[in-house]
C-alpha cells in the first residue's frame, strides 16, 4: 500500500497542491494501517484465558483434610500445589538454614502466614523447568526434582541443582483457621 | 443500462427479502405482539432493574422446570447483566453473584471420599438445571420436555416478543376446538389445530396446544423495587432477561459496532478523496 | 498481456534476491505494473473484495477451531463457550458466520458481473472454469461449515443433503452410509465435515492462485468486451485499481459490519440455536440463502432422482456456458436482446430464491385455488419454481446458444479509449 501512494503522487500532475494530494493518501493508508491494527487485537487477545477459565483462577481449599507430617498436592490453575502441614522439627530445620548462605536468600517466616507455620504452601512446579518434585528426596529434607535433580528444603528453597528459583509462594488468604483461599 | 439493471437486482433483492421472511404451514400461530425493549436498536442497552426483576421471575417460577445451564452465576454480575456493579470489575468477587450462588446446590464428588455430594455452588458455577437429565425432565411434565432457556429468546422467531405474547396470550379455546388433556391453547405457540377443530374448516384458529400451563398471574411475584407486579409486568420482565442470558454480549456488540461504522464511513470517504486523486487526469 | 518485466531492482538486496528468487518482480508484475483496462467500473472491484472475504474467513476460522469442539456431544456448547466466555468470541463467531453470506453475496455479483460482459468467452473459458471450481468449493465448505454448530438446523440440513445421494441408482445407499460413517448423521459424520470443513478452504486458496494466474495471462476483460490494444487503453494496476478496488472494500466493509454488528442472526435461523435432536425434525427446513435458488430447483422435479440431477444440472450448465454461447459479440453492453434475456435470468434466479424458502403447495396467491396439475394446484410456489426453473435451463441451453446466431448486434468500438472518450463528451 505504501508504494500506492508514492507511485500515485510522484506522477507529474497539474491543478491542485501536491502536499494536499500528498495528505490525502498519507491520512487514507493511515487510516487503513489503524483499523487493521486495531482488528489484530481481538484476534490475539482471543488466545488469552477465556472468562470461564478465570472464574476458576481462585479456590478454596479445608486444611482439617491435612494431617501433621502430611501433604496434599491439589490442582490449581491446572498445576499441582503442595499444601503440606510440617511437623515442627521441619520448621526448626527450615528456621535454622535461615542464615546459611541460600541461592535464593529468603526466610522461612517469609514464607509462611504469621502464625501459622506449620501450613507451607507451594506451587509444585520445578523452577528450573516445571517438572513435579517428589518430598522426601536429597540431603535437605524437602523435595527433590527428578527431571535435572534439583534440591529443595522443608521451606521448598531451593538448595542443590540448576532451579534458580525457591518453589513459589501462591497468593493465598485464611479465611480462618481451617480454610484457605488460594488465588 | 447497468445502472437500470443494478435497481432491478436491488428491488428483486428486497422482494426476495421480504418474501422470504417465516412461513408457516396452515393454521400456523398469530404474529407475536411487538414490544419497545429498551435493548432494540443501535444503541440500543439492557434495562438494569428491568433484568433484576426477569431474574426474579425466571429464580422463582420458571426455573422450577427450565434449565439455564449455559449462564454461569458470574455471568450476573458481567458488564451489562442484572447485577453489574462498577466496585467489582471482576464479578466474581460481587457480593450479588455470591450470594445468589450460595444458595443453589451443586452436585459434586467429595474429593476424599469419592461420594456423591451437594456443595453450595460458587460464582464460577452455572446454573443446575432442576431435573437431573432429560427422562426425569419428561417424567416430571407429563411427557414434555421444558427447553432450556439459555437461548430461547434467539431459538424462536421473534426472540423476547414471542416469549412476551406467549407468556401474555393465553386464553379460553374457542368453541369447536376439542383440547387434548396436559395440552393449553395459545394463540401464539406454533401448531396446526386442524385436526383438533370442529367449526368452519376455512377458519382453523391459529396457534397451537403447549403442554405449559399459564405459568404468570399477577403478584405472583414480588418486585423488590416496588414496581407493580402485573401480569403484563412480569412477562416483559423474564423476556428481557432471557434476551440478556441468550446474548450477554449485546451491549457490547453495539457499541463496538457503532464505533465500526463510524470509522469505515470515514475511510470509505478517505479512499474515496484518495481515488478521485488518483484518477483525476485518467479519462475512463 | 502480461508481457515482458519492467521491474527494475533499485537496491542490492532486491538485485542479490531477483536473481535467486524473483518474487519481488511477481509481486510487482502482478500488482503494480500490471496493465488494467482503464475503462472498468465497480462490478469489477468484487475480485479484491472476494480476496478479502478468503482472507477474512481464513482467519477467523482457524481462530474459531482453537476453541472448538468438533464432537456431537460438546460441539454446541463450544460453540455457546465461543459466544459468552472467549475473548471477543462473539465478534469472531458473527465475522465467520455473516462472513460466509458476504462471500457469497460478492461471488454471485463477480458471477452476473462475468456473465453479462462475456468474461467466460475465449480466451478465458480456463479462467471461468477455475471460477467455478472455486464456487463449487465453496457451497461445499460452507454446507460442511454450516453443519459444525450442531445446532437443529445444521443436523436435519446434513440429513437432507447427505440423503440427495442416496437417489442414486444402486450405489446410493452405500454412498450414504460411506459419507456417514454410520447408519445416520452422527459424531462420525461431524468429525469429518469439520476436517473437509479446514481442509477445503485451503483448496480454494490454491485454486484462486490458478485463478489469479489465468487472468494474468489472458488479461482483465473490460465493459466492452474489447481486448486493449495500445497502452492508451490501459492504466497501471497500481496506484488505479488499488485504490478503487480499496474504496470498493471499504464500502463492503460496512454492509459486512452492519451484519456482524446489529442483525448477526439475520440471515441465519433461529432453530439452529436449538441443540440438534435426531428425534425432532424444525417444523419448516430451508438452506442458507445462498443455496435456496438450487433448493427450488431440487424440489420443483417430482421425482428424487431427476431432482437431484436437475440441481447439479444447474451448475453443470455454467462450467458449459463458455460453449454454450455462440456469440461473437463479448459484452452484452452491444447485445440488447441478449441483454433483455439476461435480466429475465436475474428476475428467474431472485424467484427460485424465493420458492426455495416457502412451501412447495403453498399458494403463490393467497386464498385462490386453480386447478391441479401433476398434484399440486397451479398457484403454487412449487408450479412457481417448475417455469423459473424451465427459464434457467433454457437461458443456457436454449437461449445462449440459438440467440448468438440469429440476434442482432450493435456496433462495437475499436477500441476501449474511443467510446470512454465520446461518453465523457456526451456527458458534458
Amino acid at each position: 500500500m505504501a508504494d500506492t501512494a508514492v507511485g500515485a503522487t510522484t506522477e507529474p500532475e497539474h491543478g491542485s497542491d501536491p502536499s494536499r494530494r500528498d495528505f490525502i493518501h498519507i491520512a487514507a493508508i493511515a487510516a487503513a494501517a489503524g483499523g487493521a491494527a486495531t482488528l489484530v487485537w481481538p484476534f490475539i487477545d482471543q488466545m488469552n484465558p477465556s472468562a470461564d477459565t478465570r472464574a476458576l483462577a481462585s479456590t478454596e481449599f479445608d486444611l482439617t483434610k491435612v494431617a501433621e507430617g502430611q501433604q496434599v498436592t491439589i490442582k490449581w490453575r491446572g498445576k499441582p500445589l503442595f499444601v503440606r502441614n510440617r511437623t515442627q522439627a521441619e520448621i526448626a530445620k527450615a528456621v535454622a538454614d535461615d542464615n546459611v548462605n541460600l541461592p535464593d536468600p529468603q526466610k522461612d517466616a517469609d514464607r509462611v502466614k504469621p502464625g501459622k507455620a506449620n501450613w507451607l504452601i507451594v506451587g509444585g512446579n520445578c523452577t528450573h523447568l516445571g517438572c513435579v518434585p517428589t518430598f522426601g528426596g536429597g540431603e535437605y529434607g524437602g523435595w527433590f526434582c527428578p527431571c535435572h535433580g534439583s534440591v529443595y528444603d522443608t521451606s521448598g528453597r531451593i538448595r542443590k541443582g540448576p532451579a534458580p528459583t525457591n518453589l513459589v509462594v501462591p497468593e493465598y488468604a485464611f479465611l480462618t483457621d481451617t480454610k484457605v483461599k488460594i488465588g | 443500462m447497468l445502472r437500470k439493471l443494478s435497481v432491478i437486482a436491488a428491488a428483486a433483492g428486497l422482494l426476495v427479502a421480504g418474501a422470504a421472511s417465516p412461513a408457516f404451514a396452515a393454521g400456523g400461530a398469530m404474529h407475536a405482539k411487538d414490544v419497545q425493549w429498551s435493548f432494540e436498536g443501535p444503541f440500543g442497552k439492557f434495562d438494569q432493574a428491568q433484568l433484576q426483576r426477569g431474574f426474579k421471575v425466571y429464580r422463582e417460577v420458571c426455573s422450577a422446570c427450565h434449565s439455564l445451564k449455559l449462564v454461569a452465576f458470574r455471568n450476573l454480575g458481567d458488564k451489562g447483566g442484572p447485577f453489574y456493579n462498577e466496585k467489582y470489575p471482576n464479578s466474581n468477587d460481587n457480593p450479588w453473584v455470591k450470594a445468589v450462588a450460595k444458595d443453589y446446590e451443586i452436585a459434586d464428588i467429595d474429593g476424599e471420599t469419592g461420594d456423591a455430594i451437594k456443595r453450595p455452588a460458587t460464582s464460577a458455577d452455572r446454573f443446575p438445571a432442576p431435573f437431573p437429565n432429560e427422562a426425569a425432565a419428561r417424567a416430571g411434565n407429563g411427557g414434555a420436555l421444558p427447553p432450556d432457556m439459555s437461548l430461547l429468546a434467539k431459538a424462536r422467531e421473534a426472540g423476547p416478543d414471542y416469549i412476551y405474547s406467549l407468556l401474555v396470550g393465553y386464553v379460553d379455546p374457542p368453541k369447536g376446538l376439542t383440547v387434548p388433556t396436559g395440552g393449553h391453547y395459545n394463540p401464539y405457540f406454533p401448531g396446526d389445530l386442524t385436526s383438533a377443530w370442529h367449526g368452519d374448516h376455512k377458519n382453523v384458529p391459529k396457534g397451537g396446544f403447549i403442554a405449559m400451563a399459564a405459568p404468570l398471574k399477577a403478584d405472583l411475584v414480588t418486585f423488590d423495587d416496588g414496581t407493580k407486579s402485573t401480569l403484563d409486568q412480569q412477562a416483559k420482565d423474564v423476556s428481557a432477561f432471557l434476551m440478556w442470558a441468550a446474548e450477554p454480549k449485546l451491549e457490547e456488540r453495539k457499541q463496538t459496532g457503532f464505533a465500526v461504522l463510524i470509522y469505515l464511513v470515514l475511510l470509505s470517504g478517505l479512499l474515496y478523496a484518495s481515488y478521485k486523486t488518483v484518477w483525476r487526469n485518467e479519462s475512463h | 498481456m502480461s508481457g515482458h518485466s519492467t521491474y527494475q531492482p533499485k537496491t542490492g538486496f532486491e538485485r542479490w534476491l531477483d536473481a535467486r528468487l524473483p518474487i519481488i518482480r511477481l509481486g510487482y508484475d502482478s500488482f503494480v505494473d500490471y496493465p488494467t483496462p482503464r475503462n472498468l467500473n465497480y462490478w469489477w472491484t468484487f475480485g479484491g473484495i472476494l480476496s478479502l472475504c478468503l482472507a477474512s474467513q481464513l482467519i477467523t476460522g482457524i481462530i474459531l477451531v482453537m476453541h472448538y469442539t468438533p464432537s456431537a456431544a460438546g460441539a454446541f456448547a463450544s460453540v455457546e463457550h465461543i459466544m459468552r466466555d472467549v475473548n471477543y468470541g462473539w465478534l469472531i463467531r458473527y465475522m465467520h458466520s455473516n462472513g460466509a453470506s458476504m462471500f457469497f453475496i460478492a461471488v454471485y455479483i463477480h458471477m452476473l458481473r462475468g456473465l453479462y460482459y462475456g468474461s467466460y468467452k475465449a480466451p478465458r473459458e480456463v479462467l471461468w472454469l477455475l471460477g467455478c471450481v472455486i464456487y463449487l468449493l465453496m457451497m461445499a465448505t460452507a454446507f460442511m461449515g454450516y453443519v459444525l454448530p450442531w445446532g437443529q438446523m445444521s443436523f436435519h440440513g446434513a440429513v437432507v443433503i447427505t440423503n440427495l445421494f442416496g437417489a442414486l441408482p444402486l450405489v446410493g445407499e452405500s454412498i450414504t452410509t460411506w459419507l456417514w460413517g454410520g447408519f445416520a448423521v452422527d459424531n462420525p459424520t461431524l468429525n469429518r465435515f469439520f476436517s473437509l470443513h479446514y481442509l477445503l478452504p485451503f483448496m480454494i486458496a490454491g485454486v484462486v492462485i490458478l485463478h489469479v494466474w489465468a487472468l494474468h495471462v489472458v488479461g482483465q476483460n473490460n465493459p466492452t468486451g474489447v481486448e486493449p490494444k495500445s497502452k492508451a487503453d490501459t492504466v497501471p494496476f497500481t496506484p488505479y485499481a488499488t485504490v478503487k478496488d480499496g474504496f470498493a472494500m471499504s464500502v463492503f466493509l460496512i454492509l459486512f459490519a452492519f451484519f456482524v454488528f446489529y442483525m448477526p442472526n439475520a440471515l441465519g435461523h433461529a432453530d439452529n440455536y436449538i441443540e440438534a435432536n435426531p428425534l425432532v425434525t424444525p417444523s419448516h427446513i430451508v438452506p442458507e440463502w445462498y443455496f435456496l435458488p438450487f433448493y427450488a430447483i431440487l424440489r420443483a422435479v417430482p421425482d428424487k432422482l431427476m431432482g437431484v440431477l436437475a440441481m447439479f444440472g444447474a451448475i453443470a450448465c455454467l462450467f458449459a456456458l463458455p460453449w454454450l454461447d455462440t456469440s461473437k459479440v463479448r459484452s452484452m453492453r452491444y447485445r440488447p436482446t441478449a441483454k433483455i434475456y439476461f435480466v429475465f435470468f436475474l428476475v428467474a434466479c431472485c424467484i427460485l430464491g424465493v420458492c426455495g424458502a416457502k412451501l412447495p403447495d403453498d399458494p403463490v396467491i393467497p386464498h385462490l385455488t386453480t386447478f391441479q396439475l401433476m398434484g399440486s394446484d397451479l398457484n403454487s410456489y412449487v408450479w412457481l419454481s417448475r417455469v423459473a426453473s424451465l427459464y434457467y435451463f433454457a437461458f443456457f441451453l436454449v437461449v445462449m446458444p440459438v440467440l448468438g446466431l440469429v440476434e442482432k448486434t450493435l456496433p462495437v468500438p475499436d477500441s476501449i479509449a474511443s467510446p470512454a472518450l465520446s461518453a465523457d463528451a456526451n456527458k458534458g
